[in-house]
Formats: structure tokens, C-alpha cells, sequence
């Protein structure tokens, strides 16, 4: 399969390099090629994103999509501000910030049990988290339609936060669990011996050592909030319980002609995530690949 | 001494706050929707019980069998795609050449982001009229420039939109995972004269295993929820070339308002997910972890 794709390019590798000697350079050109041809895959449709943003909505219909603009405007962006995009925003960092915390209170204690406790009961907690790995949240978006509504949270961020960090929370406890197994034992122990109990080994141990998989989980829970587009769909209603990916989609059906004008909305919609990434890029990543790297 | 260390361990009480709230969202609405899918109901008022109709009617759906169909070709179409080039991107991303740096920084863009933001730049992006699609589509083998819109090709273009989605994800993986193996291996192998290519399926692959393992399962797994795509790209269309199952149950249920019958297929969808949970669990080696403590 895969290999098969390799094989070829792979032979001329073996050309290209000899004697160099370079760790790691497995799959150096063929690779590289292909690199390259993603790049552009990559980079053109960011570059119409951004050319068309600021093209007026006349130069989008007469200029091609890859032309340079010839008339630069930021009325897209100033449009776009004025159709609710603020109140967007707000609704997707309240419901990605309390998603994240709901997530990380939840899980730290629970990964802690997991790795330490003794008791069946707690063994049984791991393997609901393993299957629940694994539900499609779109299984069973009408039973969590039902319950939403019976509690009365439909329309409401609540509404939102509850069911995405329940669908983070399996992966949250997963990627704790395997970073807290490789506290050492002997730490726990000692601390015992001084007469620590469970909940001061909490705080003074598994709490501070659990720092970067908490950036991890929570880089990954707020990831998934921020992105979440079926949960809103179908649990809020009103323009002002409306967050990003929905205050998108809503533009484009409301507003289909103004590709500027979507445009200019993605890429604002794009820049929180950009700053975190720009500031964080080592967590984000490694936030993304958690627990799967290994 | 070990009955001291066994009372001074930490409970099920500190797991149970989890489980409840994993339970509330997650495991009742199971039993909720096996349930539900003996009912009749429009969404608004009080489920009334009506037996197996809901499931007799699978057989008179003529769009059951063609979307569990497409739902296996993009899963397929998905990984056949993704794998390969996700590893031997990852791989090459991971050593020091030049312009690493800079194209890796470009790969990793589309994970800013949204699904919704990208299904919607597609759109516009391939749009017969003004899209990029109308002056290169004849390149790309299609004349009119309608990628979406054409039953043959509305598929293979959503794979293609879903690759430059989660590409970059999976490239990330195989990159840590890469940076993971230990150079000796790679001195021992140059020391024994083993060439790139040798190197390459003699360590990188082997060494790679669990994690080509995992991101498949994810892409598994995955292309359940890719349904948010395929809405907002094609919304199924044209005609049902892109009707997915979970899309399919999606518009029973929240546009024709038939919950019992939805919920059927919402039923057909747990049971999916639960043997590919079970894959997860059996391949990843989650379950070995977890038979690890026993020994603690």
C-alpha cells in the first residue's frame, strides 16, 4: 500500500546523495517533491483566502482568482465586523474557555485514579474512556437533542459546552492517564511515608507535574470547541447564541454572492487560532499530537 | 505496609465526576437513541412508542444501501489517500533540510482553521463561474470547471478537500513520532552500510507501527464525523453522490423531523463506532497499557 507508493522515489534518494552523511535523510528528494507539490496545494488556496479578502466585491467578479489585487479595500473586514462577527467571537472563546476548563477539572482527577487507585471500579472508568474514544458524537446528536431540550439549555452556550467537553473528555483522560503513569512510583511513595494523603499528593505532586499533558489536552479541547460546527447546529437557535463556524456558515446562506465578504470573515475567524499559534507554536503542536507521537 | 499504601490511594470517588458527566452525554444517549428508534417522533412533542416500524422501514429506504455505500468509498478513498502521504511528509518534515522550516510552517496552516471555514473557502474556490476551478479545471480534467457539482466528481473532490484538511494532522503525528527514533538506530545502520532505502523500511517503518496504527484508526473513526463537510461542501448533492450515512440520518432527523427514523440510523452509526472503537482499543495498545498496572 504505502509502501508501494515509497518504493519508487525511494531508489532515487539513493542517487541523489551519496556519502553525505546527514541523519536522517530517508526519503530526502522523492519526499522533498512531494513537499514541494503539497506546498503549493497548500499555499494557493491560503493565498486566494487572503488576495480575494481584500479584493472589492466588482474586482471579484472581473479580476481572476490568483490575480494580484488591483484595488485594495478593507471593507470586507469592516462589513464583516458589523454583521454580529464580534458577538461570534465571544459566544466561541466563552464555549472553547469553559469547555477546556470543564474538560481539564474533570479529567485530572479522574487519569489520577486511574494510574493510582486499586479498585475495579476505576479500571471499569478506564475502559468506558477507551470506548468512548470512539462514539461518533453524530450517533448520538438526537438522544443529546432530547436531553438538551427536557433541561431546558437549548439555545444556550451551556447547551454547547456540555456535550463538546463530554466528546473531549475520553481523550483528555487517555492523554493525562499516560502522562501521569510515568510519574515514578518511588515519588508517590516517599511522600506517603511522610504521611501525604491522596489529596496532598494531588496538589503537590500530580498536579505540577502534569503541566505540559494539561497544555496538551487543553490545546486539544479548545481546538475542538473552536471548531465544533454539529453540536451549535442543532443545539442553538438564535443569532446571538451563535458561534464562529456557525456565524460562517450562516454568512455565506444569508450573503452567498460576497465571496469578499466570506472571505474576510474566514480569516478573521482564522486569527485567534493564528496568535496562539504564533505564540505557542511548540504547545499547539504538541498539543495536536498528543499522545498519539509515541 | 501494603494495606496502608491501598487505603492511601485515591478512590473511585475521584474518577467519578468524569464517568458521571462521560455517562450523561455519552452513554445515555445510547441507550436513548436504541429507544428513541422505537418511537415516532417529530422532535417537539412526547415520543409515542411504535415498535420495529421505524426498522421495517430500512428496507423500503432506497437511500440507505447508496449511502452506507459512500460512506465506505470516502473512508477508503480517505485513508488511500491520507496515509501515504501523510507519512512520507511527516518523515521528510522531521529531519534539517532546507526550507524544513518554512514549508512545514505553510503545511501546518490548514489546521488554523475551522471545518467550517474550509468547507466554505472550497466553495468558493471551486466554483464553476469565478472559482479557481473554472480556469484550471480543464487541467484537472474537468472542461466546465465543476468539481462539485458533477456526480462523478463530487466525491473524489470532497476526499480531495478532507486531505487538505487533516494532511497537515496526520503529518504532524508521523513528524513526533519520527523525531522519537533514537539516532543510534540510524548510526548502527550507516555503520553496517545499510543504504537510505534499506534504512527507511528497516527502521523508519517498523519504528513507525504504533503510530501508523493510530492515525489510521483516527482516519476510521474519523470519517464518521467528516459528515460536517460534506454537508456544508455538497450537502450530499448533486443528486445522492455524496450522501454519507451520518448525513443521511442528519436530515431524516433535523430536516424532515422523523426522530424515530433517524434514530435507526443513529443506532446502525453506534454500532459502527463501537467496532471501530473496539479496533481502537485492540490496535493501539490502550488495553496492554491499562494490564500494565496490574503489576504496579
Amino acid at each position: 500500500m504505502s509502501a508501494q507508493v515509497m518504493t519508487r522515489p525511494e531508489t532515487r534518494t539513493q542517487r541523489s546523495s551519496p556519502g553525505k552523511p546527514r541523519r536522517r535523510r530517508v526519503g530526502n528528494v522523492p519526499a522533498g517533491l512531494a513537499a514541494g507539490v503539497w506546498f503549493l496545494i497548500v499555499a494557493v488556496p491560503i493565498y486566494f483566502i487572503v488576495v480575494t479578502s481584500i479584493r472589492t466585491q466588482d474586482a471579484y467578479v472581473t479580476d481572476g482568482p490568483l490575480d494580484p489585487p488591483t484595488s485594495v479595500t478593507l471593507d470586507n473586514y469592516s462589513n464583516v465586523l458589523e454583521l454580529g462577527f464580534a458577538t461570534f467571537l465571544r459566544n466561541s472563546v466563552i464555549a472553547a474557555v469553559a469547555t477546556v476548563v470543564l474538560v481539564l477539572v474533570l479529567a485530572l482527577p479522574a487519569a489520577y485514579a486511574i494510574v493510582r487507585g486499586r479498585s475495579r471500579a476505576v479500571r471499569m472508568g478506564f475502559t468506558l474512556f477507551l470506548v468512548g474514544l470512539a462514539i461518533p458524537a453524530q450517533a448520538v446528536i438526537i438522544p443529546i437533542y432530547l436531553i438538551i431540550t427536557r433541561l431546558n439549555l437549548y439555545d444556550s452556550l451551556t447547551a454547547i459546552v456540555l456535550p463538546t467537553a463530554a466528546f473531549s473528555l475520553p481523550m483528555g483522560v487517555v492523554v493525562l492517564t499516560s502522562a501521569l503513569r510515568d510519574i515514578p512510583g518511588e515519588l508517590y511513595e516517599a511522600m506517603t511515608v511522610d504521611g501525604a494523603g491522596p489529596g496532598v499528593l494531588f496538589r503537590r505532586l500530580v498536579l505540577p507535574l502534569s503541566r505540559p499533558a494539561l497544555a496538551s489536552v487543553g490545546i486539544f479541547a479548545g481546538l475542538n470547541a473552536w471548531n465544533g460546527f454539529l453540536f451549535p447546529l442543532v443545539l442553538t437557535q438564535s443569532a446571538d447564541q451563535r458561534v464562529l463556524p456557525l456565524g460562517l456558515w450562516n454568512f455565506q446562506s444569508q450573503y452567498g454572492t460576497d465571496v469578499p465578504g466570506l472571505l474576510a470573515a474566514v480569516v478573521l475567524s482564522a486569527l485567534p487560532v493564528l496568535a496562539l499559534y504564533l505564540f505557542g507554536r511548540r504547545h499547539l503542536l504538541s498539543g495536536l499530537a498528543a499522545g498519539f507521537g509515541k | 505496609m501494603s494495606s496502608v499504601s491501598l487505603r492511601e490511594r485515591p478512590g473511585f470517588v475521584w474518577a467519578a465526576p468524569a464517568a458521571v458527566f462521560f455517562a450523561l452525554f455519552g452513554l445515555v444517549p445510547i441507550a436513548v437513541v436504541v429507544y428513541l428508534s422505537g418511537t415516532s417522533w417529530n422532535g417537539l412533542g412526547t415520543p409515542q412508542w411504535v415498535g420495529t416500524e421505524n426498522w421495517s422501514a430500512l428496507l423500503d429506504d432506497s437511500d440507505f444501501l447508496p449511502s452506507l455505500r459512500t460512506t465506505a468509498l470516502l473512508t477508503v478513498g480517505t485513508w488511500l489517500v491520507q496515509t501515504p502521504l501523510a507519512l512520507l511528509l511527516g518523515v521528510w518534515s522531521a529531519g534539517a533540510q532546507r526550507f524544513r522550516a518554512v514549508l512545514s510552517t505553510v503545511f501546518f496552516l490548514p489546521l488554523l482553521l475551522s471545518t467550517a471555514a474550509i468547507a466554505l473557502v472550497f466553495v468558493s474556490l471551486l466554483d464553476p463561474n469565478f472559482g479557481l476551478a473554472a480556469s484550471w479545471g480543464k487541467y484537472l480534467g474537468a472542461p466546465d470547471g465543476n468539481f462539485l457539482g458533477d456526480p462523478s466528481r463530487a466525491l473524489p473532490t470532497v476526499i480531495f478537500v478532507l486531505a487538505w484538511q487533516f494532511v497537515p494532522f496526520h503529518t504532524l503525528l508521523y513528524q513526533a513520532a519520527t523525531r522519537q527514533i533514537p539516532a543510534s538506530l540510524y548510526e548502527a545502520a550507516q555503520l553496517d552500510g545499510a543504504n537510505t532505502v534499506r534504512q527507511f523500511f528497516a527502521i523508519t517503518l517498523p519504528q513507525l507501527r504504533n503510530t501508523i496504527v493510530a492515525s489510521s484508526v483516527m482516519m476510521l473513526v474519523g470519517s464518521v464525523t467528516y459528515f460536517e463537510s460534506v454537508l456544508l461542501l455538497t450537502n450530499g448533492g448533486p443528486g445522492n453522490a455524496t450522501k454519507v450515512l451520518p448525513l443521511h440520518m442528519y436530515q431524516e432527523g433535523f430536516v424532515a423531523f422523523d426522530m424515530g427514523y433517524a434514530s435507526v440510523l443513529a443506532v446502525l452509526l453506534v454500532i459502527i463506532g463501537t467496532v471501530l472503537s473496539v479496533v481502537v482499543v485492540r490496535t493501539t495498545g490502550y488495553h496492554r497499557m491499562a494490564s500494565d498496572r496490574e503489576g504496579l
